[in-house]
């Protein structure tokens, strides 16, 4: 059935081809002609102004309010000049937020990084029951990081959960997860100390059980378009199989790497919901970051010049990640097609 | 394979058309029953979104989700549609001691899309924000036609007027929120008596911890019950008058007195638990009904708690005095309703607020919410013993507006006090969270 359907369509595109080469002899109306030329534009233009007023306009009314006089309920537009940013630089919870998320993005995407690869590189071996654990790591990027939020906070709850685990097997001293306010080691800077917040483990133990299987699911992809060929003309080399993933195979994966670490990195910048829903800021902001600062400041205390600067500040941070980023997948991409 | 799949499919698609039929054969004409409508129209309201309320309903927006509250919202509803008729649109929205509402509630006032009416505690929530954007109209006519300018604390009035004497919400309930909760037993074991001053708990902490009970429970997994306890220490060390004085912004922040709240917390946190930070208020609430801890400084909902969801009986199970040095004064957390400008349905919100200040309204309402009357003549004989003895309180004592409760400070104020509170928390250094309330001070008070 679907092999008629398909030779069917196929024989219509072949039919089309002489017809539309005919029409393309005859002398055309003017309109015509201009009409083809202006169609695509006008075809274009929704989405081009859909997307210059919904996105760069907002990206620009946000700059702007950020620079405003707008501390209040009442919308007060008066030019401020750069006072929310200033402030913002020497607030304690910002400053802890921006910590701990840049904390939380290189905890949460190495660790990723690393079990996606050694669980590519397991899976790629074809081991029994390859595509059960293939779909078993997979399904946790099917639950939003809400039910996950929830489902963690209840498995690392200090008097519930793992704990419960812990305690059977007499472990003395319990680690109080995503309540712990101990910050180690415990570098001061300034007003905040420079270091990871035990606290945020927790929670990047669960942002890696969610988003590690889609690091797998990349690497795998990239692994099974590294041709056998290659491999065997390392080992004719006489290369040994742990040089051949040194030498041959991981540098490969670089763009695949750059993908997962772009994807991942801008996720975990802009993260929400898993902190709101898992831990909220926490006890002396060990577990804040600044979208939630920026929803608290914007929503809560009518904040809306702060929040809009926390959001300018959040997508300067984005694109620092996504440039050098997009940039050297461009540059791997050009030398791949060299 | 796919074959196999797709019969598979049809089949059990065929088995459950035959199921739905052999179940109730009219189950299309019952769909036509106006009762049925009606309660799909109900589901499908959405307090986030205006367009899902029906136009002509009297739509009463709240956070009042949880047992008590829930239960004492829906009999003011009965009553006020029993007397007058309106359809209602209950918009409650759970949640964080009302954050998310607020968060729900501002987005929908920026857009110019109001509910009839709305939840809102007495102060500078109502004044600083709804007020000064002349989103709200003056009840003024209202209080006049119902005699109301009597009936309710003047103190009480003051914190809904604005500067021209206009008057903005009904108050509808009272709560208290310096209150030290206490375990009368675990007193008894360590054999001292509930403290009334800070001298007095410096001295009862020692013994009760000399016998194994935690002095103090303290929840501060969210951060408002840090902020709450502090209001509570801050009223102890400065007295009602400079308290107001503070948040009228003519007295300085960095003053001595302020200072010492904060070093005189630090002392009575020696005295707390050691999961502190894994406890809600419940969770620490609990701990003193338990008797493993002797102290808890909460508002007095968390009577609500021990009585409703602990059936402890007040009095005999658990003890309550106001927190240290604050005997005499009464931290109020108000909640009042007011009228948007536009609000839709205007006449109908008009008689809801008859209802709301009403004396049977209010006797209805807050002995299922656990709070007492904003009013001075209400039937104390509907009252448990708690109730009874904080009414005779608030008849008599000074009345203060609470901070963590949005009356006494606007919410960018009370933003940044939480702030520097969470911030000391984490540096127990006085002086910096002084200077921080005075910058507070400066930007957002005077």
């Amino acid at each position: 059935m679907a092999q008629t359907t398909g030779a069917e369509v196929a024989s219509g595109d072949l039919g089309a081809v002489p017809d539309e080469a005919g029409i393309a002899r005859r002398p055309r109306r003017r309109w015509v002609r201009r009409a083809e030329r202006y169609l695509p534009i006008l075809l274009l233009l929704p989405s081009v102004i859909a997307i210059g007023v919904f996105v760069y306009g907002f990206i620009v009314w946000t700059g702007w309010v950020s620079v405003s006089n707008w501390t209040s309920f009442v919308r007060d537009l008066s030019f401020a000049g750069f006072d929310a940013y200033t402030r913002l630089f020497s607030d304690f919870r910002f400053l802890s937020g921006l910590r701990n998320v840049i904390v939380f993005t290189v905890l949460f995407v190495g660790v990723s990084v690393v079990i996606g690869l050694v669980l590519a590189m397991l899976l790629d071996r074809d081991p029994w029951g390859a595509p059960i654990w293939r779909n078993l790591f997979l399904f946790p990027l099917a639950i939003s990081f809400v039910v996950t939020g929830v489902v963690w906070q209840w498995l690392f709850n200090p008097r519930a959960g793992v704990n419960l685990l812990l305690e059977r097997l007499g472990v003395e001293t319990l680690p109080m997860w995503y309540v712990s306010t101990e910050i180690i080691p415990g570098w001061r800077w300034g007003q905040i100390e420079v270091a990871i917040p035990v606290a945020l483990v927790a929670v990047v133990v669960a942002a890696v059980w969610q988003m590690s299987g889609f690091a797998m699911a990349i690497y795998l992809a990239g692994l099974q378009g590294i041709s056998e060929d290659l491999r065997e003309a390392a080992r004719v080399d006489g290369a040994s199989e742990s040089q051949i993933y040194r030498r041959v195979i991981l540098p490969m994966l670089l763009p695949m790497t750059i993908t997962i670490v772009i994807v991942l990195g801008h996720i975990s910048l802009k993260t929400f919901d898993l902190i709101f829903v898992m831990t909220g800021p926490g006890t002396g902001y060990v577990t804040d970051v600044p979208a939630v600062y920026m929803y608290e400041s914007t929503f809560r205390a009518n904040q809306f010049a702060r929040g809009a600067a926390i959001s300018v500040v959040l997508l300067v941070l984005v694109v620092a990640l996504m440039a050098p980023a997009v940039w050297a997948r461009n540059r791997t991409e050009e030398a791949a097609s060299e | 394979m796919k074959r196999v799949l797709a019969l598979c499919a049809a089949a059990a698609l065929l088995l459950a058309a035959c199921g739905e039929a052999d179940e109730d054969p009219l189950a299309d004409l019952n769909d036509e029953d106006p009762t049925t409508e009606d309660e799909a129209a109900v589901d499908d309201i959405d307090p986030e979104d205006p367009e899902t309320i029906p136009g002509d309903a009297v739509e009463i927006f709240s956070w009042w989700t949880g047992a008590g509250e829930e239960a004492g919202l829906l009999a003011l509803i009965d009553m006020f549609q029993r007397e007058y008729g309106y359809e209602v649109v209950n918009s409650a929205v759970a949640g964080g001691a009302g954050t998310d509402a607020q968060a729900v509630l501002t987005s929908r006032m920026q857009a110019g899309q109001p509910p009839s009416t709305f939840q809102i505690h007495a102060g500078r929530a109502l004044l600083d924000q709804w007020v000064a954007a002349d989103a709200m109209e003056p009840l003024n006519f209202l209080y006049d036609e119902e005699g109301w300018w009597d009936t309710f604390p003047d103190e009480l009035l003051e914190m809904t007027t604005d500067e021209d004497g206009n008057i903005y919400s009904v108050p509808v309930n009272v709560h208290r929120s310096n209150v030290l909760f206490t375990n009368l037993e675990a007193f008894e074991t360590a054999g001292v008596e509930p403290p009334t001053t800070f001298e007095e708990f410096m001295e009862v902490a020692p013994a009760l911890e000399a016998e194994g009970i935690t002095p103090l429970a303290l929840g501060d997994n969210e951060t408002w019950t840090l902020l709450h306890t502090w209001e509570t220490v801050l009223l102890g060390t400065v007295g009602p008058e400079m308290y107001n004085d503070l948040f009228s912004g003519e007295a300085d922040w960095t003053s001595p007195e302020v200072v010492e709240s904060f070093e005189m917390m630090e002392q009575m946190f020696a005295y707390i638990n050691d999961d502190h930070a894994a406890r809600n208020w419940q969770d620490a609430a609990q701990l003193v009904a338990e008797g493993e801890a002797a102290m808890n400084i909460m508002g007095d909902w968390a009577q609500g708690y021990f009585s409703t969801d602990l059936n402890l009986e007040p009095g005999v199970d658990f003890g309550w005095e106001p927190t240290p040095n604050t005997g005499g004064s009464f931290i109020t957390v108000v909640d009042t309703f007011g009228l948007p400008e536009g609000a839709p349905n205007r006449e109908g919100t008009i008689d809801w607020l008859r209802v709301l200040g009403s004396v049977e309204g209010q006797d209805t309402f807050n002995p299922l919410k656990g709070s007492i009357p904003a009013r001075l003549d209400g039937d104390l004989s509907q009252y448990n013993e708690y109730g009874q003895s904080t009414y005779e309180d608030f008849q008599t004592d000074t009345l203060v507006p609470s901070l963590a409760h949005n009356s006494a400070a606007p919410p960018n104020f009370t933003d940044a006090a939480m702030a520097a509170v969470v911030q000391w928390m984490a540096q127990r250094d006085a002086e910096a969270a002084a200077q921080q309330l005075e910058q507070a001070a400066a930007d957002y008070l005077r």
